[in-house]
């Protein structure tokens, strides 16, 4: 494992996703993609796997793939199964000497696809113990049928399937936690990370993961510009008050010893986070104060159990 | 190089599987399928096989993971059962547009509801249309036949097309029965290597499988699976002579059964095929002209074929072991009729869906059938072209 981080070095690697995909500008899902891709050694090959989403249907439209590597799409739910079957080939293979070199097995999945409907595969992936690295691009809806809520969706957004009425204030319910989740399957690396700085957090994650024996996930925050409706030149000032308002904290789990990444020195108010997306603006309504002090009052809770976790 | 040994049907494909050692089996438990991978996980645990074996969480993740590992270039097989292949739907479309020669045994079982875990063909008619091959077997030695004709048949490069190798459950995947089984190098010569053109794993060749396709090529590529069903007729017949040269037993698309001057004759698939052979040996000890066919071949539907054997028949009953709903009969009544519309001379034809969730059929209730083929024959009254067979009341 590389001790430092050369950002610049890191940057002069040839890009395993390469530009021309249709993802929409500002897009969490790309930047995901290519910080996570970077983190393999340039000798090294990979299969890339894929739910169906966004990144999907602007990645590989037929005739075109972005991908350098060989790439997999199978369908929404089947990600974790997919890239299973392609690591147990790998084995297999190999075995029998019938192929040589090192080959990484890494698969994207939107939220959609992870926390939910493909939760599942994900679930029995991780538990089989194959030696794949799971990312999920979190943007924290359905976005590309169009903004539906999903269970990564925080409480009080506004998607389109829990949309602000004047009796319901958006979604009803907390956001599933689920790296602890996958935390829980004791598989040796799981981490939470997005795009911070010179990606220096992303990119040492996205290392570990990849180079770790074992099934790994990294769940990334990847904010959607149309979904969480803010101009797109501010998707670093939202991934950095995500961190700032330990909204979305960088942890790692690495065989079972949970550490915090980064502890901001003073804990920012949420609702700096909240202000700048659309999809809570009914939340800065006057008589609606409640719900930015529940929104706080819950992440404050979130983190005070992370901190516990990673004093050990 | 041919021995016997007295195997269920279940064992038979365990066995087969065996003897041919793919790189990846992926599978979830469901009755009555269930030994498969139960035989198969003792083979990997005694280490008589070199296979990856991934038991799964669900069926549709071992579709998955068979697409997954047959994309990176592994042979993978898998098997299951009504329910399980109902979860499996989506994926086996999948397969087979991603043009991936996966080889599934399915052990026919009813679908829910209510759930019922006996023997007829719902499962795999409900998914007739998902650009799988499909071959049926009347009994434990077709089972393990069947199975390793998959392979050379889905695997050449002019069909690539996923095989589903189905027998009925319980009544042959549960019952023992004495067959005849090829000694391992017989069994890996005959079935081969593995040597897709392309694959994920290649080193040379990166490859991207399963793109989002617009309306431009869409068709294009469906066009191009259709033509591969329609080819691969042709390379199951020759797989099947390969076979008979081997073992001396024959294969078509397709069972004749004293169809040489038949005036009345059944069209079925599968484990009934047995009883009803005996009714037609019944009834041509008194004389009479029956006749039998055993449809081995569901797809590609081998129409011109069977209108061809059915042309000089005068009446024939259709019977299906499977409801579809359509209020007109079940699925091979609706395909066999079609198939002798073109005919000058068509045979008067009726429909029957039998064996419903494992109902029991007789020889009595196939001479019952052919009691009123007779009258038809004699230009009685057709009557009611869509009936049930076998249930109370």
């Amino acid at each position: 494992m590389e001790r430092t981080y050369h950002f610049k070095h890191t940057l002069e690697k040839k890009e395993r996703f390469a530009p021309g995909h249709r993802l929409c500008a500002g897009c969490g899902a790309g930047i995901a993609v290519r910080g996570v891709l970077r983190a393999l050694r340039e000798e090294d090959r990979a299969v890339v796997g894929n739910a169906t989403g966004c990144l999907e249907v602007s990645s590989f439209l037929y005739p075109y793939t972005a991908y350098e590597d060989s790439y997999i799409h199978t369908a929404f739910e089947s990600a974790g199964a997919s890239l299973s079957g392609v690591e147990a080939a790998y084995n297999a293979l190999k075995r029998k000497g019938k192929i040589d070199g090192t080959v990484k097995f890494i698969t994207f999945g939107g939220d959609g696809g992870t926390y939910d409907i493909g939760f599942q595969s994900l679930s029995g992936a991780m538990e089989r113990g194959h030696d794949l690295t799971y990312v999920c691009y979190d943007n924290e809806a359905y976005m590309n049928t169009g903004i539906q809520r999903a269970s990564s969706t925080p409480r009080f957004a506004n998607a389109t399937t829990s949309p602000v009425g004047s009796e319901i204030p958006g979604k009803k319910q907390n956001k599933k936690n689920l790296t602890d989740i996958i935390a829980a399957h004791n598989v040796p690396y799981v981490a939470q990370t997005t795009f911070i700085g010179n990606f220096r957090d992303l990119y040492t994650k996205a290392k570990k993961a990849i180079y770790t024996p074992g099934p790994s996930f990294l769940n990334v925050m990847a904010p959607c510009p149309r979904g969480w409706e803010y101009p797109t030149e501010k998707l670093p000032e939202i991934c950095n008050l995500a961190v700032e308002t330990c909204v979305w904290p960088l942890f790692e789990v690495e065989n079972g010893v949970w550490r915090l990444s980064y502890e901001p020195k003073k804990k920012r108010p949420v609702e700096e986070y909240l202000r700048l997306q659309g999809r809570f603006r009914h939340m800065f309504k006057p008589g609606n104060e409640w719900m930015i002090e529940e929104t706080q009052h819950n992440v404050d809770e979130n983190w005070e159990k992370l901190l516990t976790k990673c004093q050990g | 190089m041919n021995y016997n040994d007295r195997l269920s049907g279940n064992e038979a494909i365990a066995f087969a599987m065996k003897q041919i050692d793919p790189d990846v089996m992926a599978a979830f438990p469901i009755t009555p399928s269930t030994e498969i991978p139960q035989y198969f996980a003792q083979y990997v645990a005694n280490g008589e096989v070199n296979t990856e074996f991934v038991p799964v969480e669900s069926e549709h993740s071992s579709m998955s993971a068979c697409i997954g590992a047959q994309a990176a270039g592994a042979r993978s097989v898998t098997a299951t059962s009504s329910c399980g292949l109902a979860l499996m739907y989506e994926m086996m479309y999948v397969a087979s547009s991603s043009r991936l020669p996966i080889t599934l045994a399915c052990v026919n079982r009813a679908l829910s509801g209510p759930i019922n875990i006996n023997n007829d063909h719902s499962d795999s008619m409900g998914i007739r249309d998902a650009g799988w091959i499909q071959i049926y077997a009347e009994n434990n030695q077709e089972a393990y036949d069947n199975f390793l004709q998959a392979m050379p048949i889905g695997e050449h490069p002019e069909v690539r097309l996923p095989v589903m190798v189905c027998q009925d459950g319980f009544i042959t995947s549960h019952a023992l029965e004495n067959i005849t089984l090829l000694d391992e190098q017989s069994v890996k010569d005959f079935v081969g290597e593995y040597t897709p053109e392309n694959y994920l794993l290649k080193k040379e060749n990166p490859l991207a499988i399963g793109p989002y396709d617009l309306g431009c090529h869409y068709m294009e590529h469906k066009v191009q699976q259709a033509e591969a069903m329609k080819g691969a007729k042709k390379r199951i017949l020759e797989v099947a002579e390969q076979f008979e040269a081997l073992t001396g037993r024959k294969y078509g698309l397709f069972e004749e059964y004293r169809m040489e001057d038949a005036e009345l004759a059944l069209v079925l698939i599968g484990s009934s095929a047995g009883t009803a052979k005996m009714a037609v040996d019944l009834l041509r000890e008194k004389g009479i002209q029956a006749g039998l066919v055993k449809i081995r071949v569901f797809r590609p539907f081998p129409a011109e074929e069977l209108a061809q054997a059915l042309q000089h028949v005068k009446a024939l009953a259709i019977m299906d072991k499977a409801e579809s709903f359509s209020a007109q009969g079940g699925p091979l009544f609706a395909e066999v009729r079609a198939a002798l519309y073109d005919l000058e001379h068509r045979p008067r034809t009726v429909g029957y869906v039998y064996g419903l969730g494992g109902r029991d059929i007789t020889p009595e209730h196939f001479m019952g059938v052919y009691d009123r083929l007779a009258e038809i024959a004699a230009g009685g009254d057709l009557g009611p072209t869509y009936t049930h067979l076998g249930q109370r009341g």
